[in-house]
């Protein structure tokens, strides 16, 4: 890890006189979460590789209020998007990109009609752009090449907003062996931690459902499997500690294998 | 001419009662909430003619889909020749349309190999729901009723196309006779091979033609009836409801302006939010709570069960069933719907549509993740039902699980759903 992280936040940049071209949304498992942790810093430096201007909001940023919403408190959710569209607002913010479908989603399709309209893009729709526009590249030996790669779709990221083809545009451009899951893309299984599921224990069933997608992703036989999702990232990687497969297949979010194969 | 009459009568009757049905099911539709749905109309049309005409969303499963085909052309088609069973019936002519010489041919060729192929998917579709017990087709909400229902519209499906094909034998075989009101028309390219099967007296033929003739019809009059009463509704509601589809991203849900309004107002001391109304609920505690929408899916739904078999906490064995919120919609709202015509207007019956149909643990077992949605054929939304009540639930009677309340309070007191403070959030930038 050659770089060293500076990251900057919007107040930072103001102070400056200057303003960022994107805001990083980072949400609060991406701060909070230790592996999620990782994976914020790895799109912290895929952004400042490419040199894109960039800031977060720092201790101003606040959850947007998605399982709030989805779990009926709509007063929550509501008072959280308002306090988040004047801060953004405030900050003349145009464009945001995040690495949380859930966050994703709400900042989209949920703000505006509350008065927060921003261009919100997923962080695999952003490092998709920039390898089309060549400014990032896999290195030739890179670490995946001919390794054997699938990939879960978050209910967030691809139900609910048809975004099916830049992850995996992603990973096609490593020269791995894209594998593709029983369940993927429109008829893709859950994580089981939307709608409020990750902050309780499941009802009770005959199994939880990040075990029904564990048992299908062991049988893909991936070397890696990539997720695109904080929630998906915990659920799949508590799947396959139970399973005992650790030292078989890895799980690792879009941005850090683009950040392992970029050599970042 | 005595026949004309009491043809005439049957029809009649049988209109009078379907249309009261049918504006029985527009009232108790109209007993739920407003949306606005009148955006947009060529997409509307559009996705109107890709999934209920085009049957797109069935083809997620191709046997199923090629079968139910069948029955829907079937379906589609046949309703020519009921028009001309119709006119000859009211007017006592003969195979009226018989005058369009080899297109009429060609009509009575389609129709019959239609019938066939209703006839052959009916039989194995009653196969897989009672002899090879596909598993989406036999969980616990399709006992009883529900099964019954099914089964009585295989069967009846069946005993029609039955009826049909042998009719039209009947008259070929008295066509042949050279009989003067059997006049030589129609080619029947599924039915002859029943001739030899057929007797040879005429008056019997005659008896066949005129049986089979009264009752096809009056068991599509009286199929017409009982649609209401069941699932098979969805032939004719699965176009409108697919007119109203929802067009946003899935993932969107409302953001309700009542509570915009309330929120509002607290964050900004001087706005004033106009005058609520005073009946209005957070979320729903009942069906007249939901929107109009939701009451259409719910007399929508086929009860195939898509929904159910894809969605994450059924197929790992929580008591949520995505099909079950439909059909337990449905069955409350028909239920609101005769309290209102005995007592002229709704009277308390202590019972809600949640907790009396629908139990708190099925709630909170959905992950929202939308595949039910995705999956339904004729695009309804069991999430934004479920949605509903977990809003009544935690709103209006601050009823949610220990483990949600502490959630809701992280993010009110900590801005984030887990007990960190707000000022660490980018403490992560210090380490490499
Ligand atoms: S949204 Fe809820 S009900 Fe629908 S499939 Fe997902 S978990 Fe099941
Ligand atoms: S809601 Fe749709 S998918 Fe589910 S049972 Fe009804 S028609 Fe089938």
């Amino acid at each position: 890890m050659e770089n060293e992280l500076k990251v900057p936040t919007v107040a930072e940049l103001l102070a400056k006189g200057e303003t960022p071209d994107i805001l990083f949304w980072v949400g609060c498992a991406g701060s909070f979460d230790e592996r999620a942790q990782k994976i914020t810093r790895d799109i912290c430096r895929i952004l400042q590789h490419v040199g894109l201007k960039y800031a977060i909001l720092g201790t101003e940023e606040s959850c947007t209020g998605d399982p709030a919403k989805r779990s009926g408190n709509e007063f929550l959710f509501q008072m959280q998007a308002m306090m988040n569209i004047e801060v953004l607002n405030g900050y003349e913010i145009k464009k945001i990109v995040t690495a949380c479908p859930h966050c994703f989603n709400t900042l989209k399709n949920e703000y505006p009609s509350l008065g927060g309209n921003y261009e919100v893009i997923h962080h695999t729709q952003l490092i998709q752009n920039l390898i089309d526009e060549g400014k990032l590249k896999p290195a030739d030996k890179n670490v995946f090449k001919g390794k054997k790669i699938t990939y879960h779709d978050p209910c967030y990221l691809g139900r609910a907003n048809e975004v099916y083809e830049a992850p995996r545009k992603v990973l096609e451009s490593l020269d791995a062996q894209l594998i593709e899951l029983k369940r993927c893309k429109s008829n893709g299984l859950c994580c089981g931690a939307g709608g409020g599921q990750m902050f309780k224990e499941p009802e009770p069933g005959a199994k939880d459902i990040n075990i029904e997608r564990i048992e299908e992703v062991i049988d893909a036989q991936p070397q890696v499997v990539a997720a695109a999702c904080p929630f998906c990232m915990t659920m799949l990687k508590d799947g396959v500690k139970i399973k005992e497969k650790e030292s078989e297949i890895e799980v690792l979010d879009i941005a850090e294998i683009t950040a392992r194969a970029n050599q970042l | 001419m005595i026949g004309q009459l009491i043809f005439a009568v049957c029809f009649a009757v049988a209109l009078f009662l379907f249309s009261k049905n049918a504006q029985q099911i527009y009232r108790n539709i109209k007993l739920g909430r407003p949306a606005d749905r009148s955006d947009k109309p060529a997409e509307r049309w559009k996705m109107m003619l890709l999934v209920a005409f085009g049957q797109k969303k069935m083809f997620k499963r191709i046997f199923p889909a090629v079968l139910h085909l069948f029955v829907y052309l079937g379906f589609v088609i046949i309703n020519i020749e009921m028009l001309e069973i119709v006119i000859d019936g009211l007017f006592g002519t003969h195979r009226i349309f018989s005058f369009l010489g080899s297109f009429y041919n060609f009509l009575i060729g389609a129709f019959e190999w239609l019938a066939l192929g209703v006839l052959v998917s009916c039989v194995i579709f009653l196969i897989r729901r009672n002899i090879a017990k596909v598993a989406r087709l036999n969980s616990v909400e399709l006992k009883h009723w529900p099964k019954t229902d099914a089964n009585i519209i295989l069967i009846t499906e069946i005993l029609l196309m039955s009826a049909f094909l042998l009719m039209n034998a009947s008259d070929l075989k008295l066509q042949l006779y050279g009989f003067e009101h059997f006049k030589s028309v129609g080619s029947f390219p599924v039915s002859h091979y029943l001739l030899p099967y057929l007797p040879t007296s005429t008056e019997a033929l005659f008896l066949i033609e005129r049986s089979c003739w009264w009752f096809h019809i009056l068991g599509v009059l009286a199929f017409l009836n009982y649609l209401p009463y069941s699932k098979h509704l969805h032939i004719i509601l699965a176009f409108p409801n697919t007119y109203f589809s929802n067009l946003n991203a899935k993932g969107k849900l409302s953001n309700m302006p009542a509570v915009t309004n309330e929120v509002k107002a607290m964050l900004d001391p001087s706005f004033t939010p106009p005058a609520a109304d005073a009946n209005a609920r957070f979320g729903a505690k009942d069906v007249q709570d939901l929107t109009w929408k939701s009451l259409l899916d719910a007399y929508t739904c086929t009860e195939c069960g898509r929904c159910t078999s894809s969605c994450p906490a059924n197929m790992t064995g929580k008591l949520l069933s995505p099909r079950k919120i439909m059909m337990d919609t449905r069955d409350r709202l028909t239920e609101v719907g005769t309290n209102i015509k005995t007592n002229g207007s709704f009277q308390d019956d202590g019972k809600s549509l949640i907790d009396t149909y629908i139990s708190r643990e099925e709630l909170w077992a959905c992950t929202s993740c939308n595949a039910c949605v995705e999956q339904c054929p004729v695009n309804i939304n069991p999430l934004d039902i479920i949605i509903e009540l977990r809003r009544f639930a935690v709103m209006e009677e601050s009823q949610a699980p220990a483990s949600i309340n502490n959630m809701f309070g992280n993010i009110e007191n900590n801005g984030a759903p887990w007990k960190y403070a707000q000022l660490d959030r980018a403490n992560w930038t210090q380490q490499q």
